[in-house]
């Protein structure tokens, strides 16, 4: 089969976002103060700063605050969904769901389905994909899927810089409500181990270089591309793009490698401010473009999920949007709501002091 | 405290529901189904909107068994936008000095652990309103 003749993602009837909500935690670990510790302040630092939750937050109450935000700028009663889907690495509990907490404190529950994912940084993307067939092909109306994280490196690790923590919540719903229609999808997936975390160790491990080319770049790629010719659209098409973002490095090559110029990632391009926050990376990068963009405005989603996989959407901007934003607080008004704190202070934060 | 009970308060701690009295509109937070107001029967559930302001706080550096981690915290007594006072923990504050009168805001955070293998309890909390931090 070439590429040409691959079929993309369509559903039945035609699915867009109706709301969509961010959450950033409120501290920040300047990269500088990792550096400061582990290498003396030599070498560069791949981003400025990363988010970093509270003692007393988790995926799950992140999780609920997106949510709240989205069902905000939807406008629809919490018992209408029919799903709440919630991706992330970070669970709170190994078994016991996320999303049952989730949907129970937005008043949701019970005629309702509630499922965590998992895939690595597209857990999130994986349950959006869901939605729209659940949407899409009349089993629901209205559908939620979330991407959050809060991204675990082990102290010392490369990771350590980057690893953040921050998502977004979306409710899919029938177009004729939505602020951007889906055109089409497409999920690029092979069994590629660059990055992995084994059931009971608390830090994952990485296939160093092995995580470049053959994973982000080729998985990122493959699924662009694909839905690009699909849609016989080409970069200069959309008015933005956001891709998953590990560190700023490899969102900006596989973008102009891809013929995307450099103001169409802009707007979405938050790991400098805070960090890769993994199921939540590409969308809450969606988020703070839905919060600039017009109507008539074509976004290309593509996420990243090691292990591997891609997924890619395209979007158009409807009317309901500048007005529907207004619902909630923008994704950069949570940026902008800043404590900084030091090494000690997240060492604290994140459990890496144990007082027993 | 067990996990029954944790269960049972579940609506009321993960999103402030409380209750409306349908005979003299009175909001009662926490629920107790008498109107204290009327003392007639309240049951009619209602959602608070999570707005308030500050009434008095104090900061507690010698924490109970289970909250010893969040140490130090501050505790508020919160003025609810529709009336009722309800004492929960101040989150989120960074540098922010709390004030009397200060606008705040309800989240769904998590309490407490309940040891390494018990169960996690989630409730409300305040923070500065978004807004105004
Ligand atoms: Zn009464």
């Amino acid at each position: 089969m070439t590429e040409r003749d691959i079929e993309v993602l369509r559903p039945t009837r035609e699915v867009g976002i109706v709301g969509y909500g961010a959450y950033v935690p409120r501290y920040r670990l300047p990269a500088s103060e990792v550096a400061r510790v582990w290498t003396q302040g030599q070498g560069g630092l791949p981003i400025r700063e990363k988010a970093v939750p509270g003692l007393d937050e988790d995926v799950i109450t992140m999780s609920i605050e997106a949510a709240r935000n989205a069902l905000a700028r939807a406008g629809v009663d919490a018992g209408r969904l029919r799903a709440v889907w919630v991706g992330s690495e970070s669970h709170p509990y190994a078994v016991k769901p996320t999303s049952t907490v989730v949907a129970e404190a937005i008043g949701a529950t019970p005629h309702i389905q509630a499922a965590d994912w998992e895939f690595a940084c597209k857990a999130g993307t994986e349950a959006l994909q869901a939605a729209i067939g659940f949407v899409g092909s009349g089993m629901a109306d209205y559908a939620m899927s979330i991407g959050m994280d809060t991204a675990q490196g082990r102290p010392g690790d490369a990771l350590e810089y980057t690893a953040g923590a921050g998502g977004a919540a979306f409710i899919l719903g029938p177009a004729e409500a939505a602020l951007a229609v889906f055109e089409a999808s497409y999920s690029f997936t092979t069994d590629t181990p660059d990055f992995w975390r084994r059931a009971d160790e608390k830090y994952p491990a990485h296939g160093e270089r092995f995580t470049g080319e053959p994973a982000y770049f080729q998985h990122i790629t493959a699924a662009a591309t694909t839905l690009m010719k699909a849609l016989d659209a080409s970069p200069e098409d959309f008015t933005y793009a956001v891709f998953h973002q590990p560190n700023l490095k490899f969102p900006q090559r596989v973008a102009k490698s891809l013929g995307f110029k450099p103001e169409q990632i802009e707007p979405g391009l938050l790991v400098p401010v805070i960090g890769n926050t993994y199921a939540g990376s590409a969308l809450i990068g969606l988020t703070a473009i839905l919060d600039a963009a017009q109507p008539g405005d074509r976004i290309l989603l593509v996420s990243y999920g090691s292990g591997a996989g891609s997924d890619a959407f395209s979007m158009r901007v409807t009317d309901l949007l500048p007005e529907r934003r207004e619902q909630a607080p923008r994704t950069q008004d949570y940026i902008a709501r800043r404590t900084e704190i030091d090494y000690a202070t997240y060492a604290r934060y994140r459990g890496k002091l144990v007082l027993k | 405290m067990e996990v029954s009970r944790h269960w049972r308060l579940k609506k009321e701690r993960y999103a402030m529901v409380g209750e409306v009295c349908p005979h003299c509109e009175q909001k009662i937070f926490p629920p107790r189904d008498i109107c204290p107001d009327c003392g007639q029967e309240a049951r009619t559930l209602f959602r608070f909107s999570g707005r308030g302001e500050v009434y008095s706080y104090t900061t507690v550096y010698s924490a109970p068994t289970g909250h010893e981690v969040n140490a130090p915290y501050t505790v508020a007594l919160v003025r609810l936008e529709e009336g009722p006072m309800v004492t929960a923990q101040l989150t989120d504050l960074g540098e922010k000095q709390v004030e009397i009168g200060m606008p705040v805001e309800m989240v769904t955070r998590r309490l407490r652990a309940e040891g390494e293998s018990g169960i996690l309890v989630y409730g409300y909390k305040f923070r500065p309103q978004l807004s105004a931090s």
